[in-house]
């Protein structure tokens, strides 16, 4: 019997390698050597800052799928990966402070994280079906631990909970799909079950069943109506940072597996293509209506991530069209990035507003004032909000114009018009946020924590400067990040 | 004569025999629906109405006979078709079941036009008048269940009838689920009409598996198809006739409440006397006398199972006759005196006398039917003299009927109106009653030429011929049975009045009396329809049952059983004749004869506390490991709480809420706040129960795949 | 194709029509008029004995979970056992990697204090 890996193998997916051996080491120098807990979140920082380096040194490689074609290394997963890493980065920056001042500063959140963000990373790297199921795992179980971190918080446990017994949930249809599709299919490992759709062996059946239920546990953890319902809550229970993070980066690496499989795999079941659409035009409806009704800036920002996914998710209804798909890649690629960036930044304007953990200062009322004693937080939460609605010049609107213009070239106009419709719905809410933070009377109390205010700004900077100056060549390096399979 | 006309030149009315069923259910149905509106006065007349017209047909089928003897199956509908089996709901009108209906419809309608008049009185005095018209639509639904039950063609068919009748017996047992016999807050008669369902089920299981093994072995449940095959398959397994006609039978001992399933019977006298007389005495109870005669055909291919049915029901007549010796309950002795006769019957049908157990069915019917009215008529009268109704213009208040009731009682033991020890001398103060009381005791007794006396004359010959164990049993029956009814008597209607209510009890209603008289008047006669030397009765079931030998009129045994019923009665006589002076009740005087005994004889053997010790402890202490060992846990918990019972509930509140609010919100909100008003909505659906989360993902998985269905069709 | 389990999907969504509808039903026309003795737990016309909730200690569980993992872990290790002579030095070394991981697990649990059991 041959060595099945080889070094290429290890090289093609080392930031993961990197993390893992990080985050196990970390854990055990957390418990037996680390008495400042401060240390272990620096230390994992600076773990996600050589993540980033070795993501970075992959880009421009040829495609190469590893370990024996569970995995793939092509422009797409890179892409995908470095954002990861400097997702985990950010992560650990909102947090730190937060957890260090609600006495629940623990050093095995940062492992968790790390480990949560290795699982985010193989999310994109995903060449087997198998792979897919075990990733979603990977990074699906350090997030309900990280949701329950404030123990012995009621809400926060109660989110955990209700977190995990849904995500199980969901995970079994995800199971379920993934054994039909075995099953039209004969394989588990993608390249070989395009080849086998494309010599017509497949039940074409069985397939578009199995695809229906995989998109099922994809949708819950993108958050697409009617597999929403557990994100106001868990959202709402969990940690500031926690729910931060989660809206950020578990979107994304739902992201990566649905595009992955449906663009390159599925486009043979176009039949589920009204399902897609169902699906983005009701959670676009669905959350943005819901989110007005919303008197908690938690709530708010998570009926608002139901919406975003229905906008991404719309430019995906187009994965069966041979000549969109990329395009269509390329346009959710860039509005995640600009959905992070604002996300990130509007969750850690919540964390410096939110006086006691889960209690104070997480109203809509809360942020009255606020321009008048912190101009420059103010103005950042507003570019946040007015990127996240679509103006120009921020980031939001370029991801809105591309993304739109997919929908358009699919013809798929009504949805289209719902996606536009909504926004303005949208905007609505988030103006109202705005509003107040100008134009009403108030005594916000803002923490000093500089890393948390530094992180905020810079995203404010990132999406007013890349949305004025460096949006088409962005969305230039978004279309470079093919999925491919060698 | 038109009846002349019918009967030879051969019309039938075979066809309208379905209305049998359908009309008492349309009964049902309009009393359930309107019963409130109409009053009782519409309500008595829908019901009694529906009743009769019951009758009506079984009377036009048993004309139809006559001129048909051999019967006819009336199909209704195509009821179960899966692979192999195929069950129709059909009728089978052969003179089998044609005497049942005649009994059931017949006596049923009685019944009813009595209860019409007894349920006024009973709901004002337990003080719910709104139940008077339930009581008529589980009435209507009881003969209209006890229908299909006698009228099925199959197994299947009668079971369901079984089940219903049984469901109508809990209905009515429990019908004042929300106290006691007298009317005190309690779960009591609940208790009781579960622990006769539950009994019952025990049966029930006997009688599936009989089924099971009927189909397994002659691919059909079918009478007219598995009873020409009981000699092949008896030829092929011996044990498989055997096996069905004990399972048979352990069904039997559930519904007609013999040894060791008949402790439901005494409890179930909860229900209003015209229950007790209708189903627990002269109806249901006797369906398994009727199961066995219907399966006659496995029966006589199975002869040990002949003689277990007959020692049973021997076993049983002895038992419970010595049971009823020693109550106090005027009901409890009629139960327990029902149990004895049900003994009698199942005893003749078990040895083979098909013929006098069911001619004993039917007597059995008039005059017991008769006693148990006429107990009822007695418990009214001593209600009536303790405090009358508003309406009568006693000294009730206006409104306050129940509170009355209790404001004066509540210190001591409240009045209790059934309690035979504040009765007496009340064949002055109510003569019709008493009068048809005393017939119909002496019918039971055995007294020539009363009915009673022919057909148990009728089973005793046959168990002399037969098997001559059961014969002792069923003559030391026959002794006690006339002892304890004599006692009744005594206790009841003769000796000084021993309570102020009956001192001071006034006659029932014309409707009441009306109906103890009539009844009063076939216990006397119905007899002679298969008397010696007229036999009609033989004759008529012959059609069904095959040529039945009739045995010589043996005036032996005619006059042993009448001397053990007059010397019993005498000996009563002498027992209790020093408690005529009393006026006021002391120690039973047949307590000095019997000491122990008698006390063993007034707790029904212990047999209660003996199941209580077995079976309810040995129960709950399972039950009891499993709860504590295996049920509390987060698995129970979360499944049972969060998957079942809250899923089930909030799906409920899930499709109602946002159709309730959806709509009536967005009317109220105008055009300007609905988009705010859907917002709402959705918050309501936000409810924070995983259950609803998972409910909608349930729903949004269903939904994709039902769209994929149909995409790929 | 799929078109033969139509029947079995229309049988579906009339049984659930049906349940929710008679639910539905008994939830609209149904009178409702709670009362003490109604809202007792009656489970077919027994008295309920004892409450129904109780604590337990979350030890036993702890120590089980972690029972559970480590055991099906090591059954992962079977199967290399039988042909680790073929997977020979590189299969070895995979097998060593796998056990860290737990080690690494376990290191923690012992430290974090999960297997003290007061």
């Amino acid at each position: 019997m041959t060595v099945p890996v080889t070094w290429q193998d290890v090289a093609a997916l080392l930031p993961e390698f990197f993390l893992v051996v990080w985050a196990s080491a970390l854990l055990l120098l957390d418990v037996f050597w680390i008495r400042e807990k401060r240390t272990t979140a620096w230390l994992s920082a600076l773990g996600f800052v050589v993540a980033l380096v070795l993501a970075v040194g992959q880009m421009g490689r040829a495609p190469l799928l590893a370990f024996r074609g569970m995995v793939i290394a092509d422009a797409f997963s890179v892409f995908l990966v470095a954002l990861f890493a400097l997702s985990g980065l950010v992560g650990i920056l909102l947090a730190q402070d937060y957890l260090a001042r609600n006495g629940i500063e623990r050093g095995e959140f940062y492992v968790l994280l790390m480990f949560s963000v290795v699982g985010m990373m193989l999310m994109a790297r995903v060449a087997d079906l198998v792979m897919i199921f075990l990733a979603l795992e990977l990074f699906s179980l350090p997030l309900y631990v990280m949701t329950g971190f404030a123990r012995p918080r009621a809400d926060s446990e109660e989110a955990a909970l209700k977190y995990f017994l849904l995500g199980a949930f969901a995970s079994g249809f995800m199971a379920f799909g993934i054994a039909l599709v075995y099953g039209a299919t004969s394989t588990t490992s993608l390249p070989h079950m395009v080849d086998v759709i494309q010599a017509g062996e497949a039940d074409l059946a069985l397939l578009t069943a199995g695809a229906a239920l995989v998109l099922t546990g994809l949708g819950f953890k993108i958050a697409t109506v009617p597999f929403h319902m557990w994100t106001p809550d868990v959202y709402h229970g969990a940690p500031s940072p926690v729910s931060g993070f989660m809206a950020a980066t578990a979107k994304m690496a739902g992201f990566a597996a649905l595009l992955r499989l449906f663009v390159l795999v599925f486009p043979v079941v176009a039949d589920l293509t009204p399902v897609l659409w169902a699906l983005a035009a009701l959670s676009m409806v669905l959350g943005n209506v819901a989110a007005i009704a919303q008197r908690n800036i938690k709530r708010l920002l998570a009926y608002s991530s139901i919406a975003h996914a229905g906008y991404m998710l719309s430019a995906a209804v187009a994965f069966a069209d041979p000549h969109l798909g990329p395009q269509a890649v390329a346009a959710i690629l860039f509005y995640l990035v600009a959905y992070v960036l604002a996300t990130f930044g509007a969750w850690g304007v919540v964390i410096l507003l939110e006086r006691r953990i889960g209690q104070e200062g997480l109203l809509l009322e809360d942020y009255a004032g606020l321009s008048r004693q912190y101009p420059g937080l103010a103005a950042a939460m507003a570019v946040f909000m007015l990127s996240f609605i679509g103006v120009p010049p921020t980031l939001g609107f370029f991801g809105k114009f591309y993304l739109f213009r997919v929908v358009l070239d699919a013809g798929f106009v009504g949805l289209a018009l719902i996606g536009v419709l909504t926004s303005l719905v949208s905007a609505y809410y988030y103006l109202r946020v705005v509003m107040l933070m100008y134009m009403k009377p108030g005594e916000p109390i803002v923490r000093r924590e500089p890393r948390v205010q530094a992180t905020v700004l810079a995203a404010a900077a990132l999406t007013l400067f890349l949305g004025l100056t460096a949006a088409s060549s962005l969305y230039a390096w978004a279309t470079e990040a093919i999925l491919r399979f060698g | 004569m038109f009846l002349e006309t019918v009967a030879h030149e051969g019309a039938t009315f075979f066809h309208l025999a379905p209305l049998a069923v359908f009309v008492p259910l349309l009964g049902v149905l309009l009393n359930a629906f309107f019963g409130r509106r109409w009053g009782e006065r519409g309500v008595a007349i829908v019901a009694v109405g529906a009743s009769g017209f019951a009758f009506v047909i079984a009377v036009l089928q048993a004309l139809s006979l006559m001129a048909h003897p051999e019967g006819a199956v009336v199909p209704i509908a195509e009821w179960i078709t899966i692979g192999d089996l195929r069950v129709a709901w059909a009728q089978k009108i052969d003179t089998l079941s044609v005497t049942m209906m005649l009994v059931v419809s017949g006596v049923g309608t009685l019944i009813h036009i009595y209860a019409v008049s007894y349920m006024h009185y009973d709901v004002r005095y337990k003080g719910d008048p709104g139940r008077y018209a339930r009581f008529f639509v589980y009435f209507n639904l009881f003969i209209a269940m006890m229908m299909i039950l006698v009228t099925g063609d199959s197994y299947l068919t009668l079971f369901v009838g079984w089940e219903g009748v049984g469901l109508c017996s809990f209905l009515l047992i429990g019908f004042w689920y929300e106290m006691d016999i007298l009317g005190r807050p309690s779960t009591a008669n609940a208790r009781a009409a579960m622990k006769a369902f539950v009994v019952n089920r025990v049966g029930d299981a006997g009688f599936l598996l009989a089924m099971f093994l009927t189909f397994w072995f002659f691919g059909s449940l079918q009478f007219d198809e598995v009873f020409p095959r009981v000699h092949e398959v008896a030829a092929e397994h011996p044990w498989v006739l055997l096996a069905i006609s004990l399972l048979l039978l352990l069904g039997v001992t559930g519904k007609s409440a013999q040894i060791p399933l008949f402790v439901w019977l005494p409890d179930a006298m909860a229900g209003p006397t015209p229950v007790s007389a209708l189903i627990h005495a002269a109806t249901m109870v006797t369906a398994g006398v009727y199961l066995i005669t219907r399966s006659h055909e496995i029966y006589a291919a199975a002869p040990m199972a002949q003689e277990i049915a007959a020692m049973v029901g021997g076993l049983t007549a002895l038992v419970a006759a010595s049971m009823a010796v020693s109550q106090y309950d005027i009901k409890k002795v009629l139960a327990y005196s029902t149990i004895s006769q049900l003994g009698f019957m199942v005893a003749a049908v078990g040895m083979g006398a098909f013929v006098a157990g069911m001619f004993h069915l039917v007597t059995h019917a008039f005059f017991k039917a008769l006693l148990f009215l006429g107990s009822g008529s007695v418990i009214i009268a001593l209600e009536r003299a303790h405090h009358p109704l508003p309406e009568e213009g006693g000294h009730g208040h206006e409104h306050d009927e129940h509170g009355h009731h209790a404001e004066h009682h509540d210190e001591h033991e409240p009045f209790n109106p059934q309690d035979m020890r504040v009765m007496g001398g009340l064949l002055k103060r109510i003569p019709v009653t008493a009068w048809t009381y005393i017939i119909a005791a002496l019918a039971l007794a055995g007294i020539p030429p009363l009915a009673g006396f022919w057909s148990k004359d009728e089973i005793l010959l046959e168990a002399k011929h037969l098997q001559p164990v059961v014969y002792a049993l069923l003559s030391a029956a026959a002794f006690l049975t006339a002892f304890y009814i004599t006692r009744q008597v005594l206790m009841v209607f003769f000796g000084k009045p021993r309570s102020e209510a009956a001192a001071h009890a006034v006659e029932s209603p014309r409707l009441m009396t009306g109906v103890l008289v009539t009844l009063a008047v076939l216990s006397a006669v119905g007899g002679f329809m298969n008397a010696p030397g007229v036999h009609a009765f033989g004759h008529w079931l012959e059609h069904t049952l095959g040529h039945v030998p009739v045995l010589e009129f043996d005036p032996v045994v005619a006059g042993v059983s009448t001397l053990i019923g007059l010397v019993a009665i005498f000996l009563a006589w002498r027992v209790y004749r020093a408690t005529f002076a009393w006026t006021e009740w002391s120690q039973d005087p047949l307590r000095r004869y019997l000491r122990g005994l008698y006390d063993v004889l007034a707790h029904a053997w212990y047999w209660d506390e003996l199941y209580q010790v077995v079976f309810v402890r040995g129960y709950r202490a399972l039950a009891g490991f499993l709860a504590f060992a295996v049920d509390w846990t987060f698995w129970h918990d979360w499944f049972h709480d969060v998957l079942i019972a809250g899923g089930y509930r909030r799906l409920s509140r899930f499709l109602s809420q946002p159709v309730d609010l959806g709509i009536i919100d967005g009317i109220a909100n105008g055009l300007g706040n609905s988009v705010r008003g859907l917002a709402l909505v959705m918050r309501r659906l936000q409810s924070g129960y995983v259950r609803n989360y998972a409910l909608a993902v349930m729903l949004g998985v269903v939904s994709m795949l039902v769209y994929v269905a149909w995409a790929l069709r | 194709m799929l078109w033969q389990y139509v029947p079995i999907a229309i049988m579906l969504v009339l049984s659930m029509g049906l349940a929710a509808l008679i639910v539905a039903l008994g939830h609209l026309v149904g009178p409702s008029r709670p009362t003490h003795r109604k809202m007792i737990p009656y489970e077919s016309g027994m008295v309920p004995i004892g409450p129904g909730m109780r604590r337990q200690p979350i030890r036993f569980y702890r120590i089980a979970m972690l029972f559970l993992l480590f055991d099906i872990e090591v059954v992962f290790l079977l199967p290399w056992a039988v042909v680790s002579r073929k997977l020979g030095l590189f299969g070895f070394i995979e097998a060593l990697i796998f056990i860290a991981i737990l080690l690494v697990g376990y290191l923690y649990a012992w430290k974090g204090g999960a297997l003290e059991w007061e």
